[in-house]
Parts: C-alpha cells; sequence; structure tokens
C-alpha cells in the first residue's frame, strides 16, 4: 500500500473546528480522504461508487461560502452515504443487481438536510442487498471486509458505512437500521452508531425494506460527531407520512450534562446464555464506569424479549414482500431479456435481479401474508410486538436508559454463518427489540475481546436522543475506545 | 414445519420470482427452517392483545390536501426505464 495520507483530527468535530480556524481548507480534507478511500478499496471494498469529481467540486464551494463568510458549523466536512440514499445524478443500488444502473432523479430527505448544512459527499458505500443481512455478504457488489480483522465480516447491513468510518476512510457516514444494521456494524467495527427513533428523520428517498421499523441514522467515530450530524438530517416532513412533526433540539448542547441521577436498567433478557463471555465482561466494566459517573444502575426484565427476533421474521419480511414488488422490470430497475408475456417480464426480471437473501424474504413474507396463514403468522407477530413495546414502557417506568451489549459475539469470519439463515438472524437477538417498538437506541464501542471490538448498546424511550447521546458522550469522556485505529489504518 | 417443492413453487408463483432447479430444495430446506423458528410464536399468551401496525402509539397515518404538488419530470423518470418509446413504457403484449 502507497502511503496513507491521514486525516487531520479523529472525529468530525475536530474536522470542524480545523476547518473554521482555516488550518486547512475542504479541498485538502476530501483530497486526503479521497486518497484514503482509494487506498482502501481493494482491501475492504466499502465503497459502491465514488464521487471524486462533484466531491472536490462541493469542497470548493464550501471553501468559497466559508471566504465568503456563509459557513456554517458543518460547512467542508466530508461524509458518505450508505447506498440506500437516493442521491440526485449518482447511481443508487441498494446493494442490489437490481438497481445496479438506476441513477436516482431526485435526492433522500437526509441527503438533503446533509448537503445543506455544508457537508460534501465522498461516495455511496456499500451494504447487504436492501439492507437484508448482518454480515454484508449478500452485497452485490461483493463482502465488505472488517478493518480490524479482514477475514472477518463488518456486520450488516451497514457494513460499508462502519468499515468506512473505522479505518478512516470517511469522517462519518449516513446508515439505516432495521433491525440492527446500523449499531451491529457499529459495534463489530469498534465505532459510534445511532439509530433514532421511528419517525424522527425522514424515510423519504431511504429505499424501503420494511417500513414501519426502517429508520435512518448514523455511523460516526464518536457520540459528539453523532450529535452535530443528527440535527441537519433529522425533522418534519411531509413526503414521508410517518415523519413525526416535533421540534428537533440541539443535540451538540446537553451532551456535557451530569449523569448524577440518571437510572439505568440492565436488561436481564440481554445477558442470556448466547452472550459471549468476553464480550458479557466488558459490558460490565462499562457498567463500572457509568456507576462513577453517578448513575444509578438496576436490573430490569423484558420478558418477551427473547421472541423478538422470531417476531421481526414474520413482520419485517412481510412489509418487504410488499414493498419490493414495485420491482418488475418495466419503469424501472433489471429487465430480463427477450419477455415471451407480462408474467415472464416479471417472474424472471425479478428471480435475476434479486439475490438469494432477498428471494428468501420476499418468500417468508409472501407466505405469511397468504391467505389462511395471515392470522396465525403475521397478527400473532403483530399482537407479540405488541407484549414486546408494553415490557419496554414497563421498563422506562424505572428507569431513564437501558443497557446491555449490542451484538452476542465480536465480528465472525467471511462465510462463516451462511449454511443456516437462523445462525445470521440470530445475531441481531439484541437489537431488534428497539426496532420493533420503534425506539431510539446506539452502540459504542466499550474494549475488545481477542483483538476484536465490543460494543455497548444503549436504548431510551421515544424521542430521548438528546438523554442518549449525552450518556454516550460522558462514557467516550471517560475512555478512549471509540478512538483507537485499526493499526494498518492508522 | 417442512415446505415441499410443491409448497416453494406456490410461494415464489405468487410472489412473482422464478426459481431455477437447484434453488427449490435450498428455499424448501430454509424456509422450512424459518417457520419452525418463528413457530415459537404460538405458545406466547396474545388473548386479547391489539395487534400492533405502527410503532408509535397513538399516532394515525396522516392525509396531505388533494392538490396537485408534483410537475411533469416524465422524461427524467424514464431516463431509468429499461424500455421507453416515445414516452411510453414498453412491456410484452398483454392482450393476445
Amino acid at each position: 500500500m502507497t502511503a496513507l495520507p491521514s486525516l487531520p483530527a479523529p472525529t468530525v468535530a475536530g474536522l470542524a473546528r480545523g476547518l473554521a480556524r482555516g488550518e486547512y481548507s475542504s479541498v485538502e480534507l476530501t483530497r486526503a480522504c479521497l486518497a484514503r478511500i482509494a487506498a482502501g478499496q481493494p482491501a475492504l471494498n466499502a465503497f459502491v461508487t465514488v464521487t471524486d469529481e462533484s466531491a472536490l467540486a462541493a469542497a470548493a464551494a464550501a471553501d468559497a461560502a466559508r471566504a465568503a463568510g456563509h459557513a456554517g458549523a458543518l460547512t467542508g466536512v466530508p461524509i458518505a452515504h450508505k447506498d440506500i440514499f437516493c442521491t440526485e445524478g449518482v447511481l443508487t443500488t441498494c446493494g442490489s443487481k437490481m438497481l445496479s444502473g438506476f441513477v436516482s432523479p431526485y435526492d433522500a430527505t437526509v441527503v438533503r438536510g446533509l448537503k445543506a448544512a455544508g457537508t460534501v459527499m465522498l461516495g455511496k458505500l456499500n451494504m447487504d442487498e436492501f439492507a437484508m443481512g448482518s454480515s454484508n455478504e449478500t452485497s452485490f457488489f461483493g463482502p465488505v471486509r472488517n478493518p480490524w480483522d479482514p477475514t472477518k465480516v463488518p456486520g450488516g447491513s451497514s457494513g460499508g458505512s462502519a468499515a468506512a468510518v473505522a479505518a478512516r476512510l470517511a469522517p462519518a457516514a449516513t446508515a439505516t437500521d432495521t433491525g440492527g444494521s446500523i449499531r451491529q456494524p457499529a459495534a463489530l467495527c469498534g465505532i459510534t452508531g445511532i439509530k433514532p427513533t421511528y419517525g424522527r428523520v425522514s424515510r423519504y428517498g431511504m429505499i424501503a425494506f420494511a417500513s414501519s421499523l426502517d429508520q435512518g441514522g448514523l455511523i460516526t467515530v464518536s457520540a459528539e460527531d453523532a450529535a452535530l450530524l443528527l440535527g441537519p438530517m433529522s425533522g418534519f416532513d411531509p413526503r414521508d407520512s410517518t415523519s413525526v412533526d416535533s421540534p428537533v433540539p440541539d443535540y451538540a448542547a446537553t451532551l456535557g450534562d451530569s449523569l448524577e441521577g440518571l437510572t439505568i436498567g440492565l436488561v436481564r433478557e440481554f445477558f442470556d446464555k448466547g452472550l459471549d463471555g468476553d464480550c458479557g465482561q466488558r459490558v460490565r466494566e462499562a457498567i463500572a464506569v457509568y456507576e462513577r459517573l453517578g448513575a444509578k444502575v438496576r436490573e430490569v426484565s423484558c420478558p418477551n424479549l427473547p421472541l423478538s427476533v422470531p417476531t421481526y421474521y414474520v413482520v419485517a419480511p412481510a412489509e418487504c414482500s410488499s414493498n419490493l414488488a414495485r420491482f418488475d422490470g418495466v419503469r424501472f430497475g433489471h429487465r430480463c431479456e427477450s419477455p415471451r408475456n407480462l408474467a415472464d417480464l416479471y417472474c424472471r426480471s425479478r428471480g435475476e435481479g434479486f439475490g438469494a437473501e432477498v428471494k428468501r424474504r420476499i418468500m417468508t413474507g409472501t407466505y405469511v401474508l397468504s391467505a389462511g396463514y395471515f392470522d396465525a403468522y403475521y397478527l400473532k407477530a403483530q399482537r407479540v410486538r405488541q407484549l414486546i413495546s408494553a415490557d419496554f414502557a414497563r421498563a422506562f417506568g424505572e428507569c431513564d436508559l437501558l443497557l446491555g451489549p449490542t451484538a452476542p459475539t465480536t465480528a465472525f469470519g467471511i462465510g462463516e454463518k451462511n449454511d443456516d439463515p437462523i445462525t445470521m438472524y440470530l445475531n441481531d437477538i439484541y437489537t431488534i427489540g428497539a426496532n420493533l417498538a420503534g425506539l431510539p437506541a446506539m452502540s459504542i464501542p466499550c474494549g475488545f475481546a481477542g483483538g476484536l471490538p465490543v460494543g455497548l448498546q444503549l436504548i431510551g424511550p421515544h424521542f430521548s436522543e438528546a438523554r442518549m447521546l449525552n450518556a454516550a458522550h460522558r462514557y467516550q469522556q471517560e475512555t478512549d475506545w471509540h478512538l483507537r485505529v485499526p493499526s494498518a489504518w492508522a | 414445519m417442512s415446505l415441499s417443492r410443491t409448497d416453494i413453487e406456490n410461494i415464489a408463483r405468487l410472489a412473482r420470482l422464478e426459481l431455477s432447479e437447484a434453488e427449490i430444495p435450498v428455499y424448501a430446506d430454509s424456509l422450512s427452517r424459518i417457520f419452525a423458528f418463528v413457530g415459537d410464536l404460538e405458545r406466547a399468551p396474545t388473548e386479547g392483545i391489539t395487534p400492533m401496525a405502527h410503532p408509535l402509539p397513538g399516532l394515525s397515518q396522516r392525509l396531505r390536501p388533494d392538490e396537485v404538488t408534483e410537475t411533469d419530470r416524465r422524461d427524467l423518470y424514464q431516463r431509468n426505464a429499461p424500455r421507453v418509446e416515445a414516452g411510453l413504457y414498453l412491456v410484452p403484449k398483454v392482450i393476445e
């Protein structure tokens, strides 16, 4: 590998300060990121598309805006977007052959908000196909590798986002989370990830997987960075019918608040027999840090939480089978050669355009929604979802935040969990609950086990992002796990 | 629970997915495992529990005024279409 240019600061907050002080220009910073991306691509495969030219043009525009006195807090900060977000005039693939030629005619609301805040887009990040996967192995564009150990997966579905930020190819990245797709890769790659409350961030232009669970968010180095970037991508959007009309607080303003008196609930069901011993130990060490910071810690129980994975694997595939019905080979997306008739056009275009896991989920969803099975599977799962949600509501009657591990183990080997889908699905056993209940949740690095990062999960009540970011930030002031960089990428 | 080849063929037909010969036994096996796994839900006591369709309690789907807000961007949108002619999307003959 040729000499890797280093980034002048480890975090978005630091880079924004350097840009404001004129220590370097956005063009210089963007060039450094693009050089790191070029060096990282053969080893990590984190990007699907790198937008070199438009990035440098946007950086030059940011520098000109700053010179003219029009700079905001994030002007000129380079970031990358998960390839699930539509970007005007730029290839938007969702990790699928189906969309391998799709150039979006418009920007997602998230992309537009971050652009308006002055950020510079470096490119589009690899992901599991249609965000269906926990290892980034289902991408049509090949697996992403974990910067801590290239024989391991980065997690998924936002594997490209996590690998790119962990290797510092991009200072921060957007991501999405339907069942853990922000938090699990953040944990496996040793960085920070936040999934906001359902409805906090617009889903407009975010290619739909399971619409009652999908939520856009961020993968960043620090909680402070997440606080800086979350504001511009949040808020009411008339173009998303589930967008919530409630004010967006200044997330950075309360980061330093005291944790004295904060009650943290340890969810008993998160410390089950599936949790790796060393990972559990790292989480217990983090609990001790919170106690030193003045938090009160108590055990709580969410007895229905062990049913969250089976509930999810009815609800999510059901919604996916309806959402992905739009891919018909007519208006956009892959079309088969020489269709004999309309049915053949649909069946072959879809059979060829979708990968194995996407087809598995479409079929699972089709079955649970079909006549005779709807009540037994779909309605039953929606009822259990209600029970899980009620468990969380009860827990938040006794505590302010919940805490536990993000994933049961550290990063596993590429190819290791491909034989049985259930083994792969169980990776999200601790993360899915927050999606079912629409709760905001984060993963922050809390140490290492066997040389690989371990993630700590925080879950809050609806719209408690500010408190959760505050708790994550205070922990990160006491520890430096989030600042560790794999030696090959330092 | 075990799904047969016929079950998989029926599901694939409903889902408008063409499967290869080799894919059918693979999906019969993995979907059988998935339905055995989600079968755990049967044991949960859900008598009298309302099914939850929306994760935020009390919020219902918003409606917008019935007004035209979009402009005609057909040419732009059709750039992504596999086959168009004279502004029309081309599909195989539907009525023989």
